[in-house]
């Protein structure tokens, strides 16, 4: 490793300057489980109707069957994205994300990047788009997708979706073989540099354990369905929340995740399990939809 | 005087396996763009890269020759006012008309001239429709809901003719003569002549023919390996791919640790092929050995950081590999057979653990090895299958192997899945064979019985290739199979996929198939030597005659609406031809086809020539029949030969 290589966070420090210097929001991450940083609402519910919106911000990402007790130098269950929502796409948006490289220290005149095609559809949100994987030196660092469709509704601007795999990233560029290895930061005034073990280890461990063996199945289907209940409660009124109906979608599609690395979740209930999600999804994008077009906004200006 | 002209489509990169098609369809429809409009011209290069698609063409005109048309106008004999109407109609006065005779009588004509239109005009109007109309297999729109589709976003077009740009916009795209270069190598914004185009974007990191690209990387590879005692393993589909992901493709050499070795080839190429697009190398005996080529989209590796970049992602892909198998050992594949009920074959069908049921009856059935169908699909529960699924059934294979299972059981595990394709090898062994047949016609049989038959070109669970991989197993592994379980709906289907597979891979002819498959098909090894008899026997000098004779007498039994032939009353033959044609027949009964058509030839001549079918004697008349009906018959068991298309 060379001193020169950016530590985990100065990465992260890094991206979200880069971003916030071209228009972008730069929020926290969602404070609800979500297995991508597409499923959150700054994500799935922004990139719905007309209004332009430039957004950045790490998401932890949690795929329960993913885990691998900490054992696996490249596999995580909570791993972390840097998600950037740029709608509209600007016709420059290849060139600014190529730039976003050079911001964290990545020397593309000594690299090789390529762009692999790889759409991307998440049937559970109604959502897809068109894009590719892009490759650096033979490592995919970043999922880049023009979103079609969410939640159901074609989109009337073209997000341009950038997710960068940080754990990925960081690894590559500090030249390790385990994530877990990764600098997260160096450490100052005498303080002993931290690694992402140290940061992050228990969290796998435990929750493997948790996810894989512990769980507590009938829990899990009981809380599966308040939650239902609560989204398709909160759906059908006059006037809906929009956003705490989505939490409930997001705790749903979690639960779901959790019963299915449990093994709790056998083939004939799996794809009735998805539509049940997929279902309150597509009503809250609706919901929004409805609250949020200019007509309605009109109206109240009116009354 | 006719002039060049040049298109370049600018775009995000395009998936590497649909550019060549679009490419095609590009060059196509801009040739009867130039056809359709009399505009001159050939197009005399198309090339294209990951950004961008290119035509090239020359002996444009300037503009579109004037034409002449001769306009009827109404008869002389309606008067001055029907012509000046006329005239007036067609924006020309009444000076300007002509008459001439015509068969119905004299009548006004006016000789309408309509100057063409510049080239430059029509290439304006017509190149964005020609553009957006390129087919893709998906596209996508960019700027927003409603707006232009591509494949991927259009970022820059290149339109000169000779020295001017055509003038045309696609979305917020507009044409100029500035082009693009390699995203690293190369400057964004090149002022280009349709003289320069090639070098300006070699100067700028591209190059644009894909021939040359494919050379470049075919010749440093081989440089790489120069002196090492090392090849490169073939791989048209990979050059190709790497062809078209590339503006400037480089090839380097990189490697890894020898105790990576230890994994299955298979593993271990799948990995490199499918995951990273390296080529896998092998020494001179053809083992693998602990190198790779990548190919990059740049022009040189000066710190040796993609090398290392690269070894470094595939160690990681390596241990994920021997983290799996070590992982799956853990549980037999003879322990994972029920952990299939929770995999599902189809949400119609069932699972594998169903399937595996009734494959294993199948396959005890044909006499096949039940040890083999029992652990067959229990593959799909490893880690490595999970990971690498185009490995489905050799992994299956490799872990039987590993867990001491005997020869003929894994590597019909191992074999599976195959035939793969068209042209792709059929299972070696026995035992191979009989599960990969037992395999595919229950996916065929579940999947029809579920309502799951492929529909026009739709044939989302690979029907038509099982039913390919059937038909090729039964007949070139030579095993007796009789199509349990089917229904008119699948034996359709089937024979749809025999008749193919005779056709068009095995070669016989059209009408020899037909004739052939018309005397029964559902033994395909039977139709097989059948077909192969048909196909000897059909340059022989009598037999053109001999099928368009039979196709004579299958007339007259249609016409006579005669079926059902009686006994043959032999008294009632008439003594002749007739008589003669009969004992031709009797004498000849039960010799082989071949022997006999030449004898008969002409005794069926002479009895049409001779003999009244239609005899005005009832008796006679249908026992006449009758023995033109038996004659059909014996003869129809090789082939109907009334299907052979003969030049009488």
């Amino acid at each position: 490793m060379t001193t020169a290589s950016p530590t985990f966070q100065d990465t992260v420090f890094a991206l979200k300057k880069y971003w916030s210097d071209r228009g972008c929001i730069i929020t926290e991450p969602y404070d609800v489980e979500v297995g991508a940083g597409t499923m959150a609402p700054e994500t799935f519910l922004r990139v719905l109707g007309p209004e332009p919106y430039r957004v950045a911000y790490v998401q932890p990402s949690r795929r329960p069957a993913d885990g691998r007790y900490g054992e696996n130098p490249n596999r995580l269950y909570k791993h972390q994205q840097l998600q950037v929502i740029l709608k509209p796409s600007p016709a420059d948006v290849i060139d600014q994300y190529l730039g976003s490289l050079a911001a964290i220290g990545i020397d593309l005149s000594k690299h090789d990047i390529k762009f692999e095609e790889d759409n991307w559809e998440a049937p559970t949100l109604g959502a897809w788009g068109i894009g590719w994987q892009v490759m650096l030196d033979g490592l995919e660092i970043t999922q880049f997708t023009y979103f079609q469709q969410c939640g159901g509704f074609d989109l009337d601007l073209v997000p341009a979706e950038l997710t960068y795999g940080l754990e990925r990233l960081c690894a590559f560029l500090q030249n390790v073989d385990s994530v877990y290895d990764i600098e997260w930061t160096r450490g100052v005034s005498g303080q002993p540099a931290v690694k992402y073990s140290q940061v992050r280890f228990q969290d796998e461990l435990q929750f493997s354990k948790y996810n894989f063996e512990l769980a507590d199945v009938p829990m899990l289907w009981q809380l599966f369905d308040l939650h239902e209940k609560e989204c398709n409660r909160l759906l059908a009124m006059m006037a809906p929340v929009v956003l705490p109906a989505y939490d409930q979608v997001l705790k749903c599609s979690h639960i779901f995740n959790l019963l299915d690395s449990r093994g709790a979740i056998s083939v004939t209930e799996r794809v009735g399990v998805i539509a049940r999600v997929r279902k309150l999804a597509l009503g809250v994008a609706k919901a929004w939809m409805k609250s949020n077009s200019p007509v309605e906004v009109v109206d109240e200006v009116v009354a | 005087m006719s002039f060049p002209f040049l298109l370049e489509i600018g775009a995000e990169e395009i998936p590497d396996w649909m550019i060549v098609p679009a490419l095609n369809q590009l060059q196509d429809n801009f040739q009867s763009l130039l056809d359709q409009h009399s505009l001159g011209g050939k197009v005399i290069a198309a090339d294209a890269t990951p950004r961008r698609l290119v035509i090239k063409c020359n002996g444009l005109l300037e503009r579109q020759p004037d034409t002449e048309e001769l306009v009827s106008g109404p008869p002389k004999s309606a008067g001055p006012g029907a012509a000046a109407g006329f005239a007036k109609k067609q924006g020309a006065t009444l000076d300007q008309l002509i008459t001439q005779t015509t068969p119905k009588g004299e009548y006004y004509f006016l000789t309408k001239r309509t100057q063409g239109q510049p080239t430059a005009d029509i290439l304006a109007r017509e190149l964005p429709h020609l553009i957006l109309k390129i087919a893709w297999p998906k596209t996508m729109v960019w700027n927003g809901k409603g707006t232009e589709r591509f494949i991927r976003p259009v970022r820059w077009l290149v339109a000169s003719f000779f020295q001017n740009t055509i003038p045309f916009r696609i979305a917020d795209v507009e044409s100029s003569h500035f082009t693009s270069g390699h995203r690293i190598l190369g400057h964004a914004r090149i002022p280009v002549t349709i003289d320069n185009f090639d070098q300006q974007l070699l100067a700028n990191g591209v190059i644009l023919s894909a021939e040359t690209r494919r050379l470049k990387i075919e010749t440093e590879v081989t440089t790489l390996l120069e002196g090492k005692n090392l090849r490169v393993k073939p791989d048209p589909d990979l050059l190709h791919t790497l062809t078209y992901i590339t503006e400037f493709p480089t090839p380097i050499l990189g490697s890894f640790d020898p105790q990576y070795l230890e994994l299955p080839s298979e593993i271990l190429t799948t990995v490199m092929r499918h995951h990273q697009k390296y080529f896998s190398v092998e020494d001179a005996a053809g083992n693998l050995a602990p190198n790779f080529i990548a190919v990059m989209n740049t022009n040189a590796d000066p710190d040796g950081l993609v090398r290392h970049g690269n070894e470094r992602v595939l160690r990681a892909r390596f241990n994920d590999a021997r983290f799996f198998w070590a992982q799956d050992q853990k549980k037999k594949l003879e322990d994972r057979v029920d952990d299939l009920k929770n995999v599902t074959f189809q949400a119609k069908v069932g699972s594998y653990y169903d399937k595996t049921q009734r494959v294993s009856q199948l396959v005890t059935q044909l006499g096949g090895n039940p040890r083999a169908a029992l652990l067959a699909k229990t593959d799909l529960t490893t880690d490595m299958v999970k990971e690498f699924t185009d490995l489905q059934g050799v992994v299956g294979g490799l872990y039987a192997k590993a867990q001491d299972e005997p020869e003929p059981v894994w590597r019909a595990i191992y074999d599976h899945y195959k035939p793969l394709s068209m042209d792709g090898e059929i299972p070696s062994t026995a035992e191979g064979k009989l599960l990969s047949l037992a395999d595919k016609w229950d996916t065929l049989v579940s999947c029809f019985a579920a309502g799951l038959a492929p529909t026009g070109s739709k044939d989302p669970f690979a029907l038509r290739r099982a039913a390919q991989g059937v038909v090729r197993i039964i007949v070139e592994g030579k095993i007796t199979f009789t199509f349990p379980g089917t229904t008119p709906e699948l034996s359709e289907f089937m024979r749809d996929r025999t008749e193919y597979y005779f056709r068009d891979v095995r070669g016989f002819s059209y009408d020899e198939v037909r004739a052939c498959m018309a005397a029964g098909w559902q033994d395909l090894l039977d139709l097989e030597g059948r077909l192969k008899r048909v196909q000897a026997i059909r340059p022989t000098p009598d037999f053109e005659p001999i099928a368009a004779s039979f196709k004579r007498i299958k007339n007259i039994l249609k016409q006579a609406s005669f079926y059902n032939a009686g006994p043959l009353d032999t008294a009632l033959l008439e003594d002749g031809p007739e008589r003669d044609l009969y004992h031709q027949i009797r004498r000849t009964q039960g010799e082989p086809l071949e022997s006999r058509i030449g004898p008969l030839r002409p005794k069926i001549d002479l009895f049409f020539d001779k003999v009244l079918v239609n005899a005005p004697d009832t008796k006679v008349r249908l026992n006449r029949l009758t023995l033109l009906q038996n004659l059909l018959t014996e003869f129809s068991t090789i082939a109907d030969f009334s299907e052979i298309v003969t030049e009488r």
